[in-house]
């Protein structure tokens, strides 16, 4: 076995992958990131104030949905609604997928926000809302902020799912481009550290802004 | 002081019940505190005094009778004969004339002193940022803590987080106030910084007070009438001349004897 590397070959494939890392992989990852942190707030809060029967729907669909593989609810929406576009597709299923799993840790954050401070907010005849906005959800991030971010990237890790439902992200670029050339070598390590210098650094910023929403004045 | 010419009682219980599952709290519970009285509430842990409290403040419902701030029924009404619920909407209204300080301060940790302060005027008051800003100011420098206004809570001693969070419950006017064990979570040397103030407030306004505390030395000060609870009854009321020098019941002077 040899390891045959060409230089020439890497620069050739370089802006290949970077297009369809920014035109797909980034996309549905901001996309859909963006989604599951709004939709599993969203879920978190209703699962608060509902009904208990309510709640016990709300529970099993969430349930569903993460127990079920994200390649099966990519194919079942992507062949049943065939009137959407493979990325918007893509961009749903991601986001209502990981939805549900942050949906779970702003719960924990919401959980661990303290009695008295709701008993405060009664005290003072503060509206649902506001107590919400200025005092649960502010000290239910603080704690969610980390576990949030890794849902983030290992989304982003995910994408090469899309693939199934005939996206070119960033790994299927490399593959066409190996199979076009014979050359998967430069082509699949290239994507391997583009993944890499995506969500390393992106990891680091999520260290920093736990530091920054902490209460260690 | 409290006006002579108004007889409705700032508080009534009428018939009041309060279970916990089966664990019966409070049971057939009749008492009112009238306009201006600053009433303390004794006995021992598990006699239903924190609860009274946390009923006036709509924070546990009631299971059984009825509760009246100034006359209004606060949670449940009788219609046609009949114990109705009171809506979110009404229990709000009531509830703007009450304030509680807890035993654990429960400040907001992510806003600093003076928004922990201005949150309920501008937000359930209406009242203007500015306004509330200037108000809020004056209640830090009443509670000693002028210079405090932009720190956060944590930065804090207990002692003086208690005293924000007496401001931030003055902030509201209320016209009751409810006192939870305010000085229970404090060490023993700055009780006293937190209890000046309530004795300051206590002799220029005519503040409503409903005390639950284990400083007889402040009940005394304070409060014109005590209640002796145990076993979710009232064993005995008087002035506290009466209850802490010569108490009539056998239960009063048991407790008084043990935790003096």
């Amino acid at each position: 076995m040899t390891f045959d590397w060409n230089w020439n070959t890497a620069w050739d494939v370089l802006p290949i992958l970077l297009a369809a890392f920014l035109q797909v992989t980034l996309v549905v990852t901001v996309v859909s990131t963006a989604i599951a942190a709004v939709l599993g707030l969203i879920i978190a809060m209703l699962r608060r104030s509902v009904p208990k029967p309510v709640d016990a729907v709300l529970k099993f669909a969430v349930d569903f949905i993460r127990m079920t593989p994200i390649v099966v609810q990519l194919l079942l929406v992507f062949y049943t609604f065939t009137n959407l576009d493979a990325i918007t597709c893509g961009i749903i299923v991601f986001g209502i997928h990981y939805s549900t799993y942050m949906a779970e840790v702003y719960r924990a954050g919401i959980d661990a926000v303290p009695a008295g401070q709701w008993e405060a907010t009664t005290a003072l005849s503060m509206p649902k809302g506001r107590t919400w906005s200025a005092v649960i959800i502010p000290q239910a991030l603080r704690a969610t902020v980390p576990a949030l971010g890794n849902y983030a990237i290992s989304m982003f890790k995910d994408t090469p799912f899309l693939i199934i439902i005939g996206l070119v992200e960033l790994v299927q670029a490399g593959l066409v481009y190996g199979g076009n050339t014979f050359r998967y070598t430069e082509a699949l390590t290239l994507v391997g550290i583009i993944f890499l210098a995506a969500s390393y650094p992106t990891s680091l910023l999520i260290g920093r802004l736990e530091k920054r929403l902490a209460f260690s004045y | 002081m409290p006006s002579a010419t108004d007889n409705t009682p700032a508080i009534r219980f009428e018939n009041v019940e309060k279970r916990f599952g089966d664990n019966v709290v409070l049971k057939d519970l009749n008492f009112s505190v009238a306009k201006g009285d600053r009433v303390t509430l004794i006995g021992p842990s598990g006699s239903g005094k924190t609860t009274i409290l946390r009923l006036v403040m709509t924070l546990e419902e009631l299971s059984d009778g009825y509760i009246f701030v100034d006359g209004d029924p606060l949670t449940y009404e009788k219609r046609d004969g009949k114990r109705v619920a009171l809506k979110e909407k009404h229990r709000n209204e009531i509830r703007k004339r009450i304030g509680m300080v807890f035993q654990q301060f429960n400040l907001f940790p992510n806003m600093t002193v003076i928004e922990n302060i201005i949150e309920a005027p501008v937000h359930v008051l209406g009242m203007s940022k500015a306004d509330a800003k200037e108000k809020a100011r004056g209640l830090l420098k009443q509670v000693g803590l002028a210079d405090k206004a932009d720190q956060h809570p944590l930065e804090l001693s207990g002692g003086q987080q208690q005293r924000v969070a007496i401001a931030r419950a003055l902030a509201m006017d209320p016209d009751i106030l409810l006192l939870d064990e305010v000085t229970s979570a404090l060490d023993p040397e700055i009780v006293g910084e937190v209890l000046g103030v309530l004795r300051k407030i206590a002799e220029t306004t005519d503040i409503t007070m409903l005390i639950v505390t284990h400083e007889m030395q402040f009940a005394k000060d304070v409060s014109n009438r005590v209640l002796m609870f145990d076993g979710g009854r009232i064993v005995e009321e008087d002035t506290p001349e009466v209850i802490f020098s010569n108490p009539k019941h056998e239960r009063t002077k048991k407790f008084l004897h043990a935790i003096v």
